[in-house]
C-alpha cells in the first residue's frame, strides 16, 4: 500500500507517522507542502503538529497551501485520506469534513491516554476491527468538536461519527469527554467514508513500551481491509 | 551622547568597572561600545563572581565529549551517538511576564542544543514558586506552565519530566529552569569556535526588533518595586519560527558548510559574535545595515543588544552562501551576510558607512572583571532537640494524608498533562516517575533524565545540601535502571555581593563538586543565576541538578509502580530517623531548625551501584528512591503508581514510628522483588555490604500497618491527586 505524508512547516508528528506506516508495511513517501503533485498513493495522511504555527486558526493556512489542491482532488476521487489532530483541523478548514475544532473546554492543552469507542465499522478504516474500544493518546489544545444542528443531523443520518470518547468499557458519558466535544465526538468520516479525521494519535501507540499499543490495531485493520 | 559614569551605572557597570573600561580603551567608549561592555561584563555573560569557584567542579570523564564552555555539554553514549544537554534559568523574565518568560526560556535552551547539531529529544524543567497562599502564585504557575507547554508542544519535543516546588522564599522571585537533551552523531557535532579569516558571517532566523534589549543586564540586577516597568525587556517567543529554524539548521548541518555556529541568546548579536571570534582568536567586522530588522530606525546600539528570539549566527565556508541561502529561503527564514571574520582581533561595527564601534575582543572577554568575593561559611546547625510530646496527638494515617496532599509532594498531573510528553514516539517513561526516559530513536538504547533541587537542605547547610542534591539526582537515574553519566547544573542564588549569599554559593558548589567527583558524575554544562532577590529578600540557595543516565537495553527499564501481589518490598539503606529539615518537621511539627540529613558518599555509591546491578540482572520489578517525605510517602507513591496496596512490616528496632516512617535519611531505595528471588537478592546485597530490611509485602487494595494504618488505595490516590487541581480551579 503506497502512502504519502504531507509535511507543512510546523508539522511535528510527520516523522512519527512515517515510522508507524513503515512499521506496518506501507510504502511511505514524505511530501513537502510547496509541491503541487502527489505521487501515486493509496493513502494520504495529514499529520499532527502546528502547521504554519497555528496562526490565524489551526489548520487554516494549511488548507490554502499549494499541495492541498491535489489532496482535495485525490480525496474527491475516492482516495483514502486521514487527518490526525492538526490534520483533522485542516480537514475541517478545507471543508472536506463538516464542523470545526474549538479550544478545549478548560482552555488547556491536554496530553493523556483516552479510550475511544468505534461507532461505525462499515468502512475501510474500521471494518472487522478486533476491539470496539481502543486506548489511544490525545495531545491538543483545540479538539473540542462543534458543528451546527443541521450538520449534526446530517452527520448522524449518514452515520459519519467514527469515534466517541468513552470509558474503559466503551461507556459513552460526558465524564469521559476530555475537551468538551459535542456528543463526545473524537473523530468523524465524510459521507462517502473515505476521509477520516480524528484527534487521537494512533501513531504514538505502536509498541508495548510506549503509553499503549492499540495503535497497532488501527494500522493493521486498515492494511487488512485494503488488501 | 557623551558616555559618563552615570550612564554606565544605568548599564549596570560599577564606578570602578567604568574606570577600568576607560583605562583599557585609553578613551571613553561611545554609547554602542558601552552597550557591548555592559553586555559582556555583566554577571550573566562574564560569570565574574562565580568563575573562580566554577573552575573547581569536576568536568571531565571517560564519557565526556564536551564540558562547560560551549553552547551545551556533550556525552558519549556509544555507537557514534552522543547526547547534548544543558539547563538554563529564565527566572527574572518569568516573574515579570510568566508566559513569555517561560516560553522563551524553553526556546533558548533548545537553541543551545540544536546549535550543536543535535535534534532535541526531550525537555525537562525545574520550577519554584512562592507560597501557595501568596496572591501571585496561582497566576504565575498558570502562566509559566502555559508558556512551557506553548513553546515545547509547538516544537514537537516531548517534555518528559520536571519538578515544581513551593516555598515563601520565592514569593518575589520565582525560578524557571529549563533543560533540553538532544541527540547527535559523534562525528557531526558543531562548535562555536570560529576559524579562518574572510569567512562570511551569516545571520539567520527571525528579524531583529527592540524586544529584550538589556535582558542579560536585567538578569544581573535585583528586583525592586518598579519591576513591572521592566516588561518591555522581556522577549517574545515564536515557537513556529524556532521549529523552522531547527529544521533549516539541521538541513544545512548535513554537510560541512558551517565552520561555527552560535545562537543569539542573552545579549544577542553582541555575545554571539564576540564569543565565536574570541574562541577562534580572530576579529570580526559587522555591517549593521545588513541585519534584518523588524522595526524602523533601529540604532546600532539597539541592534547589537536586542534579544529578539529565534536567531542564529553562523560562520560559513566561502562559496557555501548560495546553498545556505536556498535552505533558509525554503523554510521562509531571513538570511543575510552581515560581515566577515578578520585577523584584527577586534570587533569593528559599521552603520551608515561609519564605524560605530572599534574594540579589542580581549577587552570584552578576557579582561572582564573576575571577583573573588568575600563569603561567609555556614556552620552545621546543632540537632533540634524535639520534645517527644509533639508526637503525642499525631496519628500515622493523618500525617500520611496531610503530607500526600502537601503542595510539594502532591501529584502534579495538572501541570504535566499540559505538556506534550509523547510526541516523537519514544517516551517510555512519562513524567511523574523518578526520571523521564526516552529511547534513542531506532536503537535499543534509552536515556533517562531527572531534575532535582533541595532548597531546604541547601539553606540549612549549603555544603551538605549541595552534596545531597547530586545524590538525589543519582538515585533518581538509578531508580529507572539507568547508569548515571553526567549532570548539568542551574545555580540559582541570591546577591553575590552579600557575604551570606556568596557563602551559600561557594559551599553548595563545593558540595556538588565533592559528590560529583566521588560518584564519577561530572558537570558538563550549566548556568549561574545570581541576584534572585526582591526588596532585599533573597531566595533559598537553589541549585537545580539535571542528571542524565544511559540504559543499554530499554527493555530493562523499571518504573516505580508496584507490579504484583505477594511480591516482597525491600528497603535498601539504613534508616536512622533523621527528622530535622524534613517535610514532617516543617509541615506537621512546624519546626524549621536543625541540620539536613547526613550524606555518606560511600553508601550512596555502593547502594546505588548494587541496586543498578540488581535491575540489570532482572531481579527488580519496581524501584523508587526515598526522598522528601520519607519511607512511607515513597511506599505509598509506589502503591498509587501501580494501583496496588502493601502490608508493611513493623520496624524491628525500637525507633519511634514517626521518625522511622517520615525521617529523610539518605542513600535509600525501596525495591520490589519476587518471593522466589528473595534469598538470591539478599545474598547479593550482603555480598556487597548493602544494609537492607524487609519492608513489606505487595497486596491488592489497602495500605496496612498493623494497629496504625489501613487505608484503601483509592482514597490515597484521591488525596494525592486532587490538591493541585482544586487549588488551580479555586
Amino acid at each position: 500500500m503506497n502512502s504519502s505524508v504531507i509535511i507543512f512547516p510546523g508539522s511535528n508528528c510527520d516523522r512519527d507517522m512515517d515510522v508507524a506506516l513503515k512499521k506496518f508495511g506501507f510504502k511511505n513517501k514524505m511530501i513537502w507542502h510547496d509541491d503541487t503533485e502527489l505521487p501515486k498513493s493509496d493513502l494520504v495522511v495529514l499529520p499532527g503538529g502546528f502547521s504554519y504555527g497555528d496562526y490565524l486558526r489551526c489548520g487554516s493556512m494549511a488548507s490554502k497551501s499549494k499541495i492541498i489542491r491535489s489532496v482535495i482532488n485525490f480525496a474527491k476521487s475516492g482516495g483514502l485520506l486521514i487527518g490526525i489532530c492538526n490534520g483533522f483541523q485542516i480537514l475541517t478548514e478545507t471543508e472536506l469534513l463538516p464542523g470545526v475544532l474549538l479550544r478545549n473546554k478548560f482552555s488547556e492543552f491536554i496530553c493523556k491516554n483516552v479510550f475511544v469507542k468505534i461507532n461505525n465499522v462499515e468502512n475501510i478504516y474500521f471494518k472487522n476491527i478486533k476491539k470496539n474500544t481502543l486506548e489511544l493518546h490525545i495531545a491538543h489544545n483545540e479538539g473540542n468538536y462543534f458543528c451546527s444542528n443541521s450538520q449534526m443531523k446530517d452527520i448522524q443520518d449518514n452515520d459519519q461519527i467514527a469515534l466517541f470518547y468513552c470509558g474503559e468499557n466503551g461507556e459513552i458519558d460526558e465524564k469521559f469527554n476530555p475537551n468538551g466535544s459535542s456528543k463526545n465526538i473524537a473523530g468523524i468520516l465524510n459521507k462517502e467514508k473515505n476521509i477520516l479525521g480524528m484527534m487521537p494519535h494512533p501513531e504514538r501507540m505502536i509498541d508495548k513500551y510506549l503509553s499503549g499499543d492499540d495503535g497497532i490495531i488501527f494500522f493493521e485493520t486498515l492494511l487488512n481491509n485494503f488488501k | 551622547m557623551i558616555v559618563n559614569e552615570n550612564i554606565a551605572a544605568d548599564h549596570g557597570l560599577k564606578k570602578n568597572e567604568f574606570k577600568e573600561i576607560c583605562n583599557l580603551l585609553k578613551r571613553v567608549p561611545n554609547i554602542t561600545e558601552l552597550g557591548l561592555f555592559s553586555a559582556m561584563w555583566n554577571e550573566h555573560c562574564s560569570y565574574k563572581s562565580s568563575k573562580i569557584h566554577l573552575k573547581k567542579l569536576p568536568t571531565t570523564g571517560k564519557k565526556v565529549i564536551q564540558g562547560p564552555g560551549e553552547n551545551a555539554g556533550v556525552i558519549d553514549i556509544g555507537d557514534n551517538d552522543a547526547i547534548v544537554f544543558k539547563i538554563e534559568s529564565h527566572n527574572h523574565p518569568s516573574f515579570i511576564e510568566p508566559y513569555q518568560g517561560a516560553a522563551t526560556g524553553v526556546g533558548g535552551i533548545m537553541r543551545d542544543v540544536f546549535t550543536m547539531g543535535a535534534r532535541p529529544i526531550a525537555n525537562l524543567n525545574s520550577l519554584h514558586f512562592g507560597s501557595t497562599q501568596h496572591k501571585k502564585t496561582k497566576n504565575l504557575l498558570r502562566g509559566v506552565v502555559h508558556g512551557i507547554g506553548g513553546y515545547g508542544n509547538c516544537m514537537g519535543i516531548p517534555t518528559i519530566g520536571g519538578q515544581t516546588c513551593f516555598d515563601e522564599s520565592y514569593n518575589g522571585n520565582i525560578l524557571v529552569n529549563a533543560m533540553t537533551m538532544g541527540l547527535v552523531k559523534k562525528n557531526k557535532i558543531f562548535y562555536s569556535k570560529a576559524a579562518g579569516i574572510d569567512k562570511p558571517v551569516i545571520y539567520v532566523g527571525s528579524k531583529t526588533g527592540r524586544d529584550g534589549i538589556h535582558g542579560a543586564s536585567m538578569a544581573s540586577a535585583i528586583f525592586d518595586d518598579q519591576i513591572e516597568e521592566k516588561k518591555p525587556t522581556v522577549q517574545v517567543g515564536d515557537p513556529f519560527a524556532e521549529k523552522l529554524l531547527l529544521e533549516a539548521c539541521l538541513e544545512l548541518m548535513a554537510d560541512d558548510s558551517i565552520i561555527s555556529i552560535q545562537d543569539m541568546g542573552a545579549a544577542g548579536l553582541t555575545s554571539s559574535s564576540i564569543e565565536m571570534v574570541s574562541k577562534g582568536k580572530l576579529g570580526i567586522e559587522l555591517n549593521l545595515n545588513k541585519v534584518p530588522c523588524r522595526e524602523s530606525n533601529m540604532t546600532p546600539y539597539e541592534i547589537m543588544l536586542s534579544e529578539s528570539q529565534e536567531r542564529m549566527l553562523i560562520i560559513l565556508e566561502n562559496g557555501k552562501e548560495n546553498k545556505a541561502k536556498k535552505i533558509f529561503n525554503k523554510w521562509n527564514l531571513d538570511f543575510a551576510i552581515i560581515g566577515k571574520t578578520t585577523n584584527s582581533k577586534k570587533i569593528e561595527i559599521y552603520f551608515d558607512a561609519k564605524k560605530v564601534a572599534d574594540v579589542s575582543i580581549e577587552l570584552l572577554t578576557d579582561k572582564a572583571p573576575e571577583y573573588d568575593r568575600k563569603w561567609e561559611k555556614t556552620k552545621l546547625p546543632i540537632k533540634n532537640k524535639l520534645n517527644k510530646d509533639l508526637y503525642k496527638n499525631l496519628k500515622i494515617s493523618d500525617v500520611l494524608k496531610k503530607i500526600l496532599s502537601n503542595p510539594n509532594i502532591c501529584n502534579k498531573e495538572w501541570i504535566w498533562e499540559q505538556y506534550d510528553h509523547t510526541v516523537m514516539g519514544d517516551t517510555i517513561q512519562k513524567p511523574g516517575g523518578d526520571a523521564g526516559v526516552v529511547r534513542v530513536h531506532g536503537t535499543s538504547k534509552a536515556v533517562a533524565a531527572s531534575v532535582d533541587s533541595s532548597a531546604n537542605y541547601c539553606f540549612a547547610h549549603p555544603l551538605t545540601g549541595g552534596k545531597q542534591v547530586v545524590c538525589e539526582s543519582w538515585r533518581n537515574i538509578i531508580s529507572v535502571g539507568a547508569k548515571p553519566v553526567a549532570i548539568t547544573n542551574c545555580l540559582n542564588f541570591g546577591n553575590p555581593e552579600k557575604e551570606k549569599n556568596m557563602g551559600e554559593f561557594v559551599e553548595c558548589l563545593q558540595g556538588i563538586g565533592d559528590a560529583c567527583k566521588y560518584l564519577d558524575y561530572p558537570v558538563v554544562s550549566g548556568n549561574v543565576s545570581f541576584y534572585n532577590e526582591t526588596k532585599d529578600k533573597g531566595i533559598k540557595p537553589t541549585p537545580s541538578i539535571g542528571g542524565v543516565g544511559l540504559i543499554d537495553d530499554h527493555k530493562k527499564m523499571v518504573s516505580m509502580g508496584l507490579k504484583k501481589a505477594n511480591n516482597i518490598v525491600l528497603l535498601i539503606g539504613k534508616t536512622e530517623g533523621h527528622i530535622d529539615q524534613s517535610i514532617f518537621a516543617k509541615e506537621i511539627l512546624n519546626q524549621k531548625k536543625g541540620p539536613p540529613p547526613k550524606i555518606n558518599l560511600f553508601n550512596e555509591k555502593n547502594n546505588g551501584e548494587t541496586v543498578l546491578k540488581l535491575i540489570n540482572d532482572g531481579y527488580i520489578k519496581s524501584a523508587h528512591d526515598i526522598s522528601a517525605g520519607g519511607i512511607l510517602i515513597a511506599a505509598v507513591k509506589m502503591c498509587i503508581s501501580g494501583k496496588k496496596g502493601i502490608n508493611i512490616n513493623k520496624p524491628k528496632s525500637l525507633i519511634n514510628y514517626f521518625e522511622y516512617f517520615f525521617g529523610e535519611d539518605q542513600g535509600r531505595y525501596l525495591i520490589e522483588i519476587e518471593k522466589n528471588d528473595l534469598e538470591k537478592v539478599k545474598s547479593i546485597l550482603r555480598k556487597n555490604s548493602v544494609y537492607f530490611d524487609e519492608f513489606g509485602v505487595v497486596q491488592e487494595k489497602n495500605v496496612v500497618l498493623k494497629d496504625n494504618l489501613n487505608v484503601t488505595i483509592d482514597e490515597l490516590i484521591k488525596t494525592n491527586k486532587t490538591w493541585l487541581t482544586n487549588y488551580m480551579n479555586s
